[in-house]
């Protein structure tokens, strides 16, 4: 199995470590609970050096991009600003979701998902043909999110020199500095950074975040902090066969430009005449127990299955993403363990900021 | 490594079964088995009184990750269930020999259950 740069960290906080597509990463450190917890009320850190970055670098950097992708990278016009976006085949499935950073008008950054990367780079390899671009993927690069109301501060207590770079960064912007990039970025619902930095110095940085009192945390942790967030995963509420149009990442597509010809622009367009038939919408359950992945939901308007289903530490029960008819709406029934569960639907994200909003 | 308690006796699906000394029996689950589950969010137990067929699913401890059904290791009437668990299903991680037991039971006799030692190995 691959090993990250702070493998022997995680060995070192009692990271108990599991196979995550092949790699062998940090589940927890004890209790996932009380480190969601933690990054809600204070601040935590993963190890997402897993994740892919990737330098497209030359002068068809943008126009390539710009047929690549489905939302439009002309948006970007700071050095450091973010743009989340999906990167569809012709039939308008999502090969993967990713973040894409501008530097320059001949250099972006984009981070792609662990699971998909071989896929994700053939596929961007396949497409290139004419362009004047080539394509870096960067693999001797770590990656730590920080993340929690305190994260900001820790990160700048913990590694002199990153306040002066990153302390004016406002949100879905990242600045450099040698070696390290600090995006204010994330995958919790709290502020913080992301931040992707050599191999060789990730473990001198993550035991200078320790000493500054940010809490390790593991991949239980991440994942009922972005489903709280409301905030999708690839592979779960989206994949090859399903359309951003069908998972409610409509808000990721950009159609304004219709000179853009970007890859399965033809195919939503053609979706989005007739309406999607599904989307994906936030469930509450109403009475005990946790909601799991795959378990059948009936809504007024028919049948629908839960995408990421878990328990919402923050609220204190089981909350879900699910794909269900369009238009679905107020309660309905999740069939768990052989009952029928009463749960109510309602808009993502169920807490943003250490507050709830549902 | 997990604990293992010397004064009961464990079954192959991880409980430990205490024997009371006046024909009622203590269970709940192991170090292992919580471990192996992580952070508990809801433990389903039965009510005093209730009757439970060897074999039936009489308890559902339910983790972030899984939830796991009890089995009844026998014939047996419920004595008393640990309603704790209903705010604090936690204990079940943190104490899982002491205040994170599950139920108290009637039973005559109890079929298949190994050592402390004999359950150790398995776990090898």
């Amino acid at each position: 199995m691959k090993k990250t740069a702070l493998y022997s960290a995680h060995l070192d906080a009692g990271g108990k470590m599991v196979d995550f597509g092949g790699w062998e990463m940090p589940l927890n450190y004890g209790s996932q609970i009380e480190e969601h917890h933690q990054v809600r009320t204070d601040a935590g850190m993963f190890d997402v050096s897993h994740m892919t970055t990737v330098d497209f670098i030359g002068v068809d950097a943008k126009a390539f991009l710009q047929r690549l992708i489905a939302n439009d990278v002309s948006k970007l016009t700071t050095s450091g600003k973010a743009l989340y976006s999906c990167m569809l085949n012709e039939q308008g499935g999502v090969i993967d979701d990713l973040i894409v950073y501008y530097l320059d008008d001949e250099n972006y950054r984009m981070v792609i998902n662990a699971g998909t990367t071989e896929k994700d780079i053939a596929w961007i390899n396949a497409q290139v043909k004419d362009f004047k671009v080539r394509i870096v993927p960067k693999l001797d690069l770590a990656m730590i999110a920080v993340q929690g109301p305190n994260a900001r501060a820790k990160v700048f207590a913990a590694m002199p020199g990153v306040e002066e770079v990153a302390g004016e960064l406002k949100p879905f912007n990242a600045a450099s500095l040698g070696g390290l990039f600090v995006a204010r970025t994330g995958y919790t619902g709290e502020d913080g950074f992301e931040m992707m930095l050599p191999e060789k110095s990730a473990e001198f940085t993550w035991k200078m975040l320790l000493e500054a009192g940010v809490k390790p945390c593991g991949l239980g942790a991440r994942d009922t902090l972005r489903l709280e967030a409301g905030m999708s995963l690839y592979g779960a509420e989206m994949n090859d066969e399903v359309s951003p149009l069908e998972a409610a990442l409509a808000w990721t597509v950009d159609l304004n430009n219709a000179d853009r010809r970007f890859i399965g622009r033809d195919a939503l367009e053609a979706l989005k005449g007739k309406g999607a038939k599904k989307t994906v919408v936030g469930l509450v359950l109403e009475g005990k127990g946790v909601i799991r992945n795959h378990q059948k939901v009936m809504t007024n308007l028919g049948e629908g299955e839960v995408t990421s289903g878990s328990f919402s530490p923050t609220m204190g029960k089981a909350i879900a993403l699910a794909s269900v008819p369009t238009g679905a709406v107020g309660g309905c029934e999740i069939e768990m363990r052989n009952k029928q569960v009463s749960a109510k639907i309602v808009k993502p994200p169920f807490v943003r900021n250490g507050k709830i909003l549902v | 490594m997990s604990e293992i308690r010397d004064d009961r006796e464990y079954t192959k699906t991880h409980e430990w079964i205490l024997d009371n000394g006046d024909g009622t029996f203590t269970m709940g689950i192991t170090d292992h088995a919580q471990a192996l589950l992580g952070d508990m969010v809801f433990v389903e137990v039965p009510n005093a009184g209730d009757e439970a067929a060897h074999e039936d699913e009489f308890c559902v401890v339910e983790s972030v990750k899984a939830a796991s059904g009890v089995y009844a290791p026998a014939n047996l009437e419920v004595v008393e269930a640990n309603d704790a668990l209903d705010d604090e299903p936690e204990l079940v991680n943190s104490s899982c020999y002491d205040d994170g037991w599950l139920v108290k039971f009637k039973a005559d006799n109890i079929e298949d259950l190994m050592s402390a030692e004999e359950y150790a190995d398995s776990l090898d």
